[in-house]
């Protein structure tokens, strides 16, 4: 094989990106190696997350040096991340269904009455949606403490305070509808003439058209758009850690209650890690951050093949 | 029942147009709301002195969101530019899936991940402490992806008979690729780079961990100096009791929209105008 210099030095700078990857992947694991062995499986199944007493000699248990009365579990974590992601796609879904829907089938219909001296209102619209998608997490995060936390605290929360599982779920939810909304709107944008004429000659409404002939025939690219905004809200940290409450140690009990998930936990513990001589708190970070990725990783993975599979589904039509 | 038929459809379209309303009202309540508070927490001190505990100005934050960003563009472009130019024009195969494939993990990795990969290898293992290096390589990190992926499409838009027409006046691949594709895709290449600018300026996450934060200005040090950033001031000075300090929040917070915005309307302006025409 001719060895080609301008097209391997071009493959060595993309083999960065592997390679960072891969660098990510492999330094959290090696560093959490010890903190996987002390805590074991039981990690993912312990409610308390205690950092021990930091300031009496550490201990050696199985030749790992702790904390005195170090204990490290994550199920409040996970728990947090899990519930706060459902309720905000619970929530994102009709509004995301409801705001493509509009966009592909209303907007066109009220455009075609239009005066000719106004500009088509459809590229607006949902070039705002897609805006949505970019406003930084952190803005979002100051929006919900001064807007939405207060809101919840006067009117919804028993106990007055808006800080909680809801006030993460909306915001989570706010972030995550353009990426369904765009999806659906882009595959509802697809469907053939034929397909809405044929419903059209059986006397179907328009609406009809829409709720079931078009949706139907989208239906796995829906799910796609819906698994990779779950995945993107599991992985959200700062709109999150603002609104959240941040709690330690106890399950939530309504969706009022206080909660972390494992991003937000991550970002919270920097101080408190730091303080930690034998460096164990700082692995099990680690470790939980590897957590997160997997999660991630296969909930990523699950959204591509729905949205590749639906793909082939459209050429074969 | 036909009746019946009509109302439902009735009640189902004004349902999707209030999806649409609850999906685009937030947003313009959150820039309404940001805008307003920030601007009027504009001030001449505002832009000239620094962060002084909770009081003071902007200065340092905003010098270090540039300096940040600057430095991850500088290690980003480089790389993600070259990694696209190579998907492209010699990707077409199992190589290039795994990089694509890979690539997309990367995006879809929580930054925080990164933030603490970053911790873990440049804060304390090498001993930068924070640093502006460990937050430039850990943006860079997060961004090359988008970068490989927008230049990519770019430069498959560029049609083949062009750079066949290159290769029949005998000019070599580097050639091809820098005076004919490469200039035939600028525009796609460019735009990548500033909605790839527009991330690194709004990103907090991963700087947490690795920029740290200091209430002076950038002394030029690379590695062993924390330094400022303005998403920090949005999170952390919302949180504390005085008005002063929300103040600093949003107007910290108005910049960083200005700036995302601006990037983000500019770059869908300027496609929609180049589609049409």
């Amino acid at each position: 094989m001719k060895i080609r210099p301008f097209r391997l030095s071009l493959l060595g700078l993309s083999l960065f990106i592997p390679a960072a990857l891969c660098a990510v992947v492999l330094f959290l694991i090696i560093y959490s190696g010890q903190a996987i062995v002390f805590n074991g499986l039981g990690f993912l199944s312990r409610i308390t997350w205690n950092l021990g007493n930091l300031y009496s000699d550490p201990v050696t248990i199985n030749g790992i040096q702790i904390p005195l009365g170090a204990n490290y579990g994550i199920l409040v974590f996970i728990i947090g991340t899990l519930a706060s992601s459902l309720i905000a796609i619970l929530i994102a879904v009709p509004l995301s269904v409801g705001a493509a829907i509009f966009l592909a089938e209303a907007v066109p219909e009220l455009e075609r009455s239009r005066p000719r001296w106004m500009p088509p209102i459809r590229p607006a619209l949902s070039m705002l949606v897609e805006l949505v998608a970019v406003v930084p997490s952190v803005v979002f995060g100051l929006w919900g403490v001064a807007v939405l936390v207060p809101f919840i605290g006067k009117y919804l929360a028993p106990s007055g305070s808006g800080y909680g599982l809801l006030a993460a779920s909306i915001v989570l939810a706010l972030m995550i509808t353009p990426i369904i909304a765009t999806t659906l709107l882009d595959s509802l944008m697809q469907i053939g003439i034929e397909n809405r004429e044929s419903a059209f000659a059986l006397g179907a409404t328009h609406f009809e058209v829409v709720s079931k002939v078009m949706l139907p025939m989208v239906r796995t690219t829906l799910i796609g758009g819906i698994v990779l905004a779950l995945g993107r809200a599991l992985g959200e940290t700062m709109a999150v850690l603002m609104v959240s409450g941040g709690a330690i140690n106890i399950l939530p009990t309504s969706v009022f209650s206080p909660v972390s998930t494992i991003a937000s936990f991550i970002v919270s513990q920097l101080d408190s890690a730091e303080s930690d001589p034998t460096n164990m708190a700082v692995r099990s970070l680690a470790e939980i951050a590897l957590v997160l990725f997997v999660i991630t990783l296969a909930v990523n993975a699950t959204a591509k093949l729905l949205t590749s599979g639906a793909l082939s589904v459209h050429n074969h039509k | 029942m036909a009746l019946r038929r009509a109302i439902i459809s009735h009640i189902g379209w004004i349902a999707c147009g209030l999806g649409l309303l609850l999906v685009i009202g937030p947003l313009l309540d959150i820039v309404g709301v940001v805008a307003f508070n920030g601007i009027s927490a504009f001030s001449l001190e505002l832009f000239t002195t620094t962060t002084n505990g909770t009081a003071g100005g902007l200065l340092n934050a905003i010098e270090g969101t540039l300096v940040i960003s600057a430095g991850g563009m500088l290690i980003a472009v480089p790389i993600g530019v070259g990694a696209g130019i190579y998907l492209a024009e010699y990707g077409s195969n199992k190589l290039g899936n795994i990089i694509r494939f890979l690539s997309d993990v990367l995006t879809g990795t929580p930054s925080i991940v990164l933030g603490y990969f970053s911790y873990i290898v440049f804060v304390t293992t090498l001993g930068w402490d924070f640093s502006v290096l460990a937050a430039a390589i850990t943006i860079a990190i997060l961004i090359v992806p988008y970068l490989a992926r927008i230049t990519e499409l770019a430069l498959r838009q560029v049609p083949n008979t062009m750079r066949e027409a290159g290769f029949a006046l005998g000019a070599s691949e580097p050639a091809v690729v820098f005076k004919i594709v490469l200039p035939g895709a600028t525009s796609g290449v460019v735009t990548g780079a500033l909605l790839a600018l527009a991330i690194s300026v709004g990103e907090t996450a991963p700087l947490i961990y690795t920029a740290g934060w200091s209430n002076y200005l950038w002394n030029g040090k690379l590695t062993n100096a924390p330094i400022g950033y303005l998403t920090y001031v949005i999170w952390t000075f919302i949180d504390q009791p005085d008005a002063r300090s929300h103040a600093l929040a949003f107007a910290a917070a108005f910049l960083v929209m200005l700036v995302v915005l601006a990037i983000n309307i500019g770059v869908r302006l300027i496609i929609r105008r180049t589609k049409l025409t």
